[in-house]
């Protein structure tokens, strides 16, 4: 792994309009709210968080899917906020969506050879017919489904397989980063960490970097490198997997880790648990956005929003006790 | 060996197998709608009768015959005969294809705009949307018929004017429906993932968006079809459409309602063609949208 940085995010903001009434007083759902991080080449980022924080807003933003209001999103050197529609479709190729649902996101209309061949179509509708067909069966045997099963439809795959495919098609137009948004949440926990293995193994095989956006502490423990928190529109965390999981330092992520089940009941552990329902994102709470679920909230937090400030090397934490 | 050797099948024949179970739950399905299934060889008959009719009518259908005029059904001429001596039966077998294809073709060119426009206002939304609705509410605000009658009035009368005007009212109703099948197919994940590899607007609305709404059509399309043989029946009959002479079912009609208190065959047989027939397509239409309509299914 080296230290060159692939994406880098800085102070981006995306306000969805609630209602849209003339006269009506504007109101914003505020999904993400000025959120910086990085991912270097290589590494995967997990960006974890409560549903509804605004993680896949993020990772859509970094798409396309979903345009910024505000701030830079810069993929390796351009600046991907101000490129307009028509540009995208050079931008999108290097980096490519897994999604949550892999029943939704596969065609049911479409054979798994055609799923596949669209993003060639696509980028490459001059390349030779065998050429094409070649480099869909040769990588469908990597993600682990045979060539017996190119001519099936999606539903008569189990969604497993189907992940699978939607990985394989990600993957076929050999892009550099993956945005994987929940990618095995809607699996079952033995076929969860055979495609988080599959991932590891295409990671290495690849070169490919993931930001890896999912609300289970325990998988983006299994596979990133760094991890960022997130809660109600802001990272307020970001660090290295051991320091997030050995040393949590802001009382969000400590109230998370403290929510996974342990194995060991013999084994004692500190336990932080949050009161109250996480506020709404079109009203958010002054100052520090958790100072109302938070133990240890002082005066401060009510006023001022912390800064996310870096703490060690690598650990970053918008908190106010530090 | 033999016995090996059957075992072994290539995959062709798996996936031909496979769409051979696509089609047969289909026909299971369809098959217990009684009505549908029967509307469905009625049908079928009708459109036999259109390529074979003028071939095995038993009387030449424009051929007067004025030994015969205003006969009762015989056995000779099941359906009696008109105020020339035609047979009644000869004539509406004839007159299949004129009916048919004038109220298929017309429900076709609709369709086809209809569609187009639907696909197209409920992708992109905002003002192209707001656009092409209202002028779908405006012709929407016009009785079909009464539009059909202005359009002919200003193209004049004819068979061809009568296929614009036709499907000129059931634009508006495809383009309706399309759309909010489309609004529908748009929010799908696998459309946002052809968004995410870089597809373009045409690849998703024409790959993706399209074969979402086409149950949709392929129902509201026979529905149709009853509503334009009604209607380019009421032109014929109102003198708009087919030259009176011409076998059409709605000039029939209209030629012999002067005869409706002598000769009541003259006008029973062909409006009961033309009922059967609406309601045999709005019936196949019922029966289809319960097959392929999930939304409805059980």
């Amino acid at each position: 792994m080296n230290d060159e940085i692939l994406i880098d995010i800085k102070n981006v903001k995306k306000y969805f309009p609630l209602s849209k009434k003339w006269f009506a007083e504007k109101r914003y759902v505020k999904a993400v709210d000025g959120i910086s991080f990085f991912i270097k080449k290589g590494e995967t980022f997990g960006l974890v968080g409560e549903s509804g924080c605004g993680k896949s807003t993020t990772g859509r933003l970094i798409n396309g899917l979903i345009k910024v209001d505000s701030g830079e999103v810069n993929f390796k050197g351009t600046n991907l906020a101000n490129v307009s529609e028509k540009s995208w479709k050079q931008y999108r190729k290097p980096m490519q969506m897994v999604f949550q649902d892999p029943y939704a996101s596969l065609s049911p209309r479409m054979k798994v050879k055609d799923i596949l061949l669209e993003p060639l179509l696509i980028h490459y509708p001059k390349m030779p017919r065998n050429e094409k067909k070649m480099l869909v069966t040769e990588l469908l045997e990597k993600c682990g489904i045979s060539e017996f099963h190119l001519d099936k439809y999606p539903h008569e795959f189990s969604g497993g397989q189907r992940q699978r495919i939607g990985i394989a098609r990600s993957l076929i137009l050999r892009p550099e980063l993956i945005i994987a948004d929940e990618p095995v949440s809607a699996l079952d926990v033995s076929i969860q960490s055979q495609i988080l293995n599959l991932m590891k193994d295409l990671q290495e095989e690849f070169g490919l970097t993931y930001l890896f956006i999912s609300h289970d502490l325990s998988v983006v423990e299994h596979i990133s490198d760094r991890v960022g928190v997130m809660y109600l529109g802001s990272l307020v965390e970001i660090a290295t997997k051991q320091q997030i999981f050995e040393d949590p330092k802001h009382p969000y992520t400590q109230a998370l880790l403290s929510s996974i089940p342990q194995p060991d009941p013999k084994k004692k552990r500190e336990s932080v648990i949050l009161s109250g329902e996480i506020p709404s994102a079109s009203n958010p709470p002054s100052g520090c956005k958790f100072h109302t679920r938070c133990p240890v909230a002082m005066d401060i937090c009510k006023e001022k929003v912390p800064e996310l400030q870096q703490l060690d090397i690598e650990q970053n934490v918008a908190c106010h006790l530090y | 060996m033999s016995n090996i050797q059957s075992e072994v099948v290539t995959r062709e024949q798996i996936v031909n197998e496979k769409k051979e179970i696509r089609f047969y739950n289909f026909w299971r399905d369809f098959r217990k709608k009684k009505p549908a299934l029967i509307s469905l060889f009625f049908i079928l008959f009708l459109i036999i009768t259109m390529i074979i009719g003028p071939y095995v009518v038993p009387y030449e259908p424009a051929e007067p015959d004025y030994n015969k005029v205003l006969e009762s059904p015989t056995l000779q001429h099941i359906f009696g005969t008109d105020a020339f001596g035609r047979d009644i039966l000869s004539r509406l077998a004839v007159g299949a294809r004129v009916t048919l294809s004038v109220s298929i073709s017309a429900v076709l060119l609709g369709a086809v705009v209809g569609t187009i426009l639907g696909l197209v206002s409920g992708f992109f939304g905002k003002w192209v949307d707001r656009a092409v609705m209202r002028v779908c509410d405006v012709l929407f605000a016009f009785p079909d018929l009464i539009l059909a009658i202005g359009i002919v009035a200003i193209l004049g009368p004819g068979l061809n004017n009568v296929v614009i005007a036709v499907s000129f009212f059931s634009i508006p109703s495809f383009a309706r429906i399309v759309r909010s099948a489309t609004l529908e197919a748009k929010e799908m994940l696998f459309v946002e993932a052809t968004r995410s590899i870089g597809a373009s607007n045409r690849r998703i609305i024409w790959k993706h968006i399209f074969p979402e709404t086409v149950p949709t059509i392929i129902v509201y399309f026979t529905m149709k079809v009853g509503t334009a043989i009604l209607a380019a029946a009421s032109l014929s009959f109102l003198g708009l459409g087919a030259e009176p002479s011409s076998p059409d079912w709605g000039a029939m009609l209209s030629k012999s309602r002067d005869y409706i208190d002598s000769s009541f065959h003259l006008v029973f047989f062909p409006g009961l063609i033309i009922f059967l027939t609406v309601l045999a397509f709005n019936l196949l239409g019922d029966g289809l949208r319960d097959v392929l309509d999930p939304k409805t299914k059980d």
